[in-house]
């Protein structure tokens, strides 16, 4: 025994050794998207080959769907183009489509897991670098290229290098106005963008385990903002209570041995692991980042770094960064004004987030000159938000309401960044021009952060509203 | 099967094209508003584009002493972020076949592997000497060696400098077998995926 979660999810789906070293590793979920997904079809064409499982792949659609005006065709003629090949292409090859309609509809890595797709020990493959997500539930997913996507359909497989793990723990409890988001921004701070590369991170420790399950979306989501390969939390008690009634979840008796067997695939209590890490969860505070990578953040409190008091070999990164955000080293972050605050995406669009955000931006005000977002990560998670009202707060307190889809996480949509505007954003890169403005800026942080530079109208603390 | 000779990839060489910096990422090499597209044909005009026009003209893209490289030299965590082919498939298309850097991120990596280009990783030392050689005189020759695992430089045929270079095992002996374009050999042992569709609980609904 003693082995860890990883290694008994990639025995389990191992098909054969493949000359050379790569293990061909049986892929049980495959979800899909309009975006990366075209070129995969029109290779399988090419080839004249099948799919031979497509009722373990799945699509919808989030990338390109606009979040206001959604009635087709689309004014924007290659978005529409899109959306005729993934609906040709899941209609030929007989893959279920949440389409804009569908109540099923939203980001990939949102509905996966609320309608019960996404379930503990699976290996998950999707088109997406953020398929790290469904990690939250123990299983071990990848986010691929569309060649590997093409692959998955063919042959319902991957070729996989081995993985090595690094057990993440966090200790203790979080403190008021700390989030999932400020753990994984920390861990991504402390580790550095490219720690985890060759890596899957297991994160554990009191602080995850007390976590609920979209909070542990949130974390698992930007293990690829570390470097990771992966990341994952072992499943538990709290899984389990999320997955069961799901839709595509187990039922009856066939839930007792589902649970049984999700059980046992965590990792053992003595398991082996290539590395750890430790946090201290008690002093993770309200983060921001202030540059070009989601490493390059600081607490709320804390000053930007000066170029010349980092280490050599960061120095030309940090300047650049600094010089492309406007931003001076030594200065405070607070007060940086904001002129878009955006509240969404896969990582931070879940019914929990809108919850916490709509709690602090009740009875207040967005400020005159911020245009403020908040667009569900489904269209589920529109429906139960209407139904508790929380559009309408949003709403009185001057944020536009959307339907679901990616909206301004990474602009590919009609929701863009406008010229060297700077955004307060809850989603996952502040990477140059990826909010749709080459010259735009985004700072990354939790929603509730986002409420708070919406109203104060620059970057301020939370903890002052709660 | 696939004809694997004409896969057989053991080298690549020709000019470079040195790029500075590190953390270089997928949506820099390939803005986001190029993914709206059913084909990856064209995308080659769009590599790095904002930054080009960030730069102003001074962008290594943009250099005409550069024009017509086939490698690229780039620094730490290259590729990361998105897991985009549209970033790869760019760069393939407009010339570039082999790239040496500090280091890589994965998914880029293994996208690259299944566009037969190969990446090779070096010293942050000997990775800046290759940019500072390459600046110098970008006339010269840079060879990534799969065979022998180093990098070198020439200049008129003689051999000016050349560091070790390494890549995943696996990927090197798909690389010089020929075998990189792993889809046929994924496929060929349909009656072992099924064994292993059957024997997982959940593919069973638990049944
Ligand atoms: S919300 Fe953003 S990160 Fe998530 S899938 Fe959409 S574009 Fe990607």
């Amino acid at each position: 025994m003693r082995k860890n979660l990883l290694q008994k999810i990639w025995d389990a789906h191992t098909v054969r050794q493949l000359p050379g070293g790569q293990t061909q590793l049986f892929i049980g979920l495959h979800l899909i998207h309009e975006v990366t997904s075209p070129q995969a079809f029109a290779d399988l064409r090419r080839h004249g080959w099948k799919v031979p499982y497509p009722d373990r792949t799945f699509a919808t659609v989030d990338h390109i769907v606009p979040t206001a005006e959604r009635s087709r065709p689309f004014l924007d003629t290659l978005a529409e183009e899109m959306m005729t090949a993934i609906e040709r292409n899941c209609r030929e090859y007989g893959i279920a489509l949440f389409n804009l309609g569908d109540e099923r509809q939203g980001i990939v890595h949102v509905v996966g897991p609320e309608l019960g797709l996404t379930q503990p020990g699976m290996t998950i493959a999707c088109g997406d670098s953020h398929t790290s997500t469904h990690g939250a539930f123990g299983a071990i997913a990848f986010g691929i290229g569309t060649s590997q996507v093409r692959d998955v359909l063919a042959s319902q497989c991957l070729a996989l290098s081995p993985l090595k793990v690094r057990r993440i723990r966090v200790s203790g409890r979080l403190s008021r106005g700390s989030y999932a988001k400020d753990v994984i921004l920390a861990i991504i701070r402390k580790l550095g963008v490219q720690g985890g590369v060759g890596y899957a991170y297991e994160y554990a420790g009191e602080a995850v385990e007390a976590m609920s399950m979209e909070e542990r979306m949130s974390v698992c989501n930007m293990s690829i903002e570390g470097g990771a390969r992966a990341g994952y939390v072992n499943p538990d008690e709290k899984t389990f209570e999320y997955l069961k009634g799901r839709s595509y979840s187990p039922r009856g008796e066939a839930w007792e041995r589902a649970v049984a067997w999700w059980g046992s695939m965590a990792s053992d209590r003595d398991a082996h692991y290539d590395d750890e890490a430790e946090l201290d969860g008690t002093r993770i505070k309200p983060t921001i980042t202030w540059g070009i990578n989601p490493g390059q953040s600081v607490e709320i409190d804390e000053p930007i770094p000066r170029a010349n008091e980092v280490p050599p070999a960061d120095r030309a990164s940090v300047e650049e960064a600094l010089q492309f955000m406007e931003l001076k080293g030594g200065a405070s972050i607070s007060g940086t004004k904001i002129d878009v605050a955006f509240i969404g995406s896969c990582t931070n669009g879940r019914l929990s987030d809108l919850r916490e955000a709509a709690r602090i931006a009740k009875g207040n005000r967005v400020a005159a000159h911020v245009k403020a977002l908040v667009v569900p990560g489904s269209d589920q998670v529109r429906r139960a938000a209407e139904a508790e009202g929380l559009h309408e707060i949003f709403r009185a307190a001057g944020f536009q309401w959307r339907d679901a889809g990616c909206s301004m996480c990474l602009a590919m949509n009609p929701d863009k960044l406008v010229g060297r505007q700077v955004c307060a954003s809850s989603s996952n890169r502040n990477f140059k021009g990826r909010q749709g403005s080459p010259t735009g800026r985004t700072l990354l942080m939790s929603p509730a952060m986002v409420v708070a530079a919406a109203i104060a109208g620059e970057v301020s603390d939370v903890r002052q509203l709660l | 099967m696939i004809p694997v000779k004409d896969f057989v990839i053991c080298r690549v060489s020709g000019r470079a094209l040195p790029l500075r910096g590190d953390d270089i990422d997928t949506d820099r090499i390939m803005p986001a508003r190029y993914l709206r597209c059913v084909t990856f044909e064209g995308l080659e005009t769009h590599v790095f584009e904002d930054d080009r026009e960030q730069a102003a003209g001074q962008h290594p893209f943009d250099n005409p002493a550069y024009r017509g490289a086939s490698v690229l030299i780039g620094g730490r965590n290259f590729g990361c972020g998105s897991s985009r082919e549209h970033a790869p498939q760019g760069l393939q298309r407009w010339g570039i076949h082999g790239i040496v850097a500090v280091s890589f991120a994965e998914i880029f990596l293994g996208n690259c592997v299944l566009l037969g280009l190969p990446c090779l990783t070096a010293s942050v030392g000997d990775v800046q000497e290759l940019q500072k050689l390459v600046e110098e005189n970008p006339r010269s020759e840079v060879c990534l060696d799969l065979e022998s695992r180093k990098v070198s430089i020439s200049s008129n045929g003689k051999e000016m400098a050349s560091a070790p270079a390494s890549m995943p095992e696996g990927v090197r002996q798909s690389f010089l077998g020929g075998t990189w374009d792993g889809t046929a050999l994924l496929l060929s042992a349909p009656a072992d995926v099924r064994r292993i569709a059957q024997s997982l609980a959940y593919t069973r609904a638990f049944a």
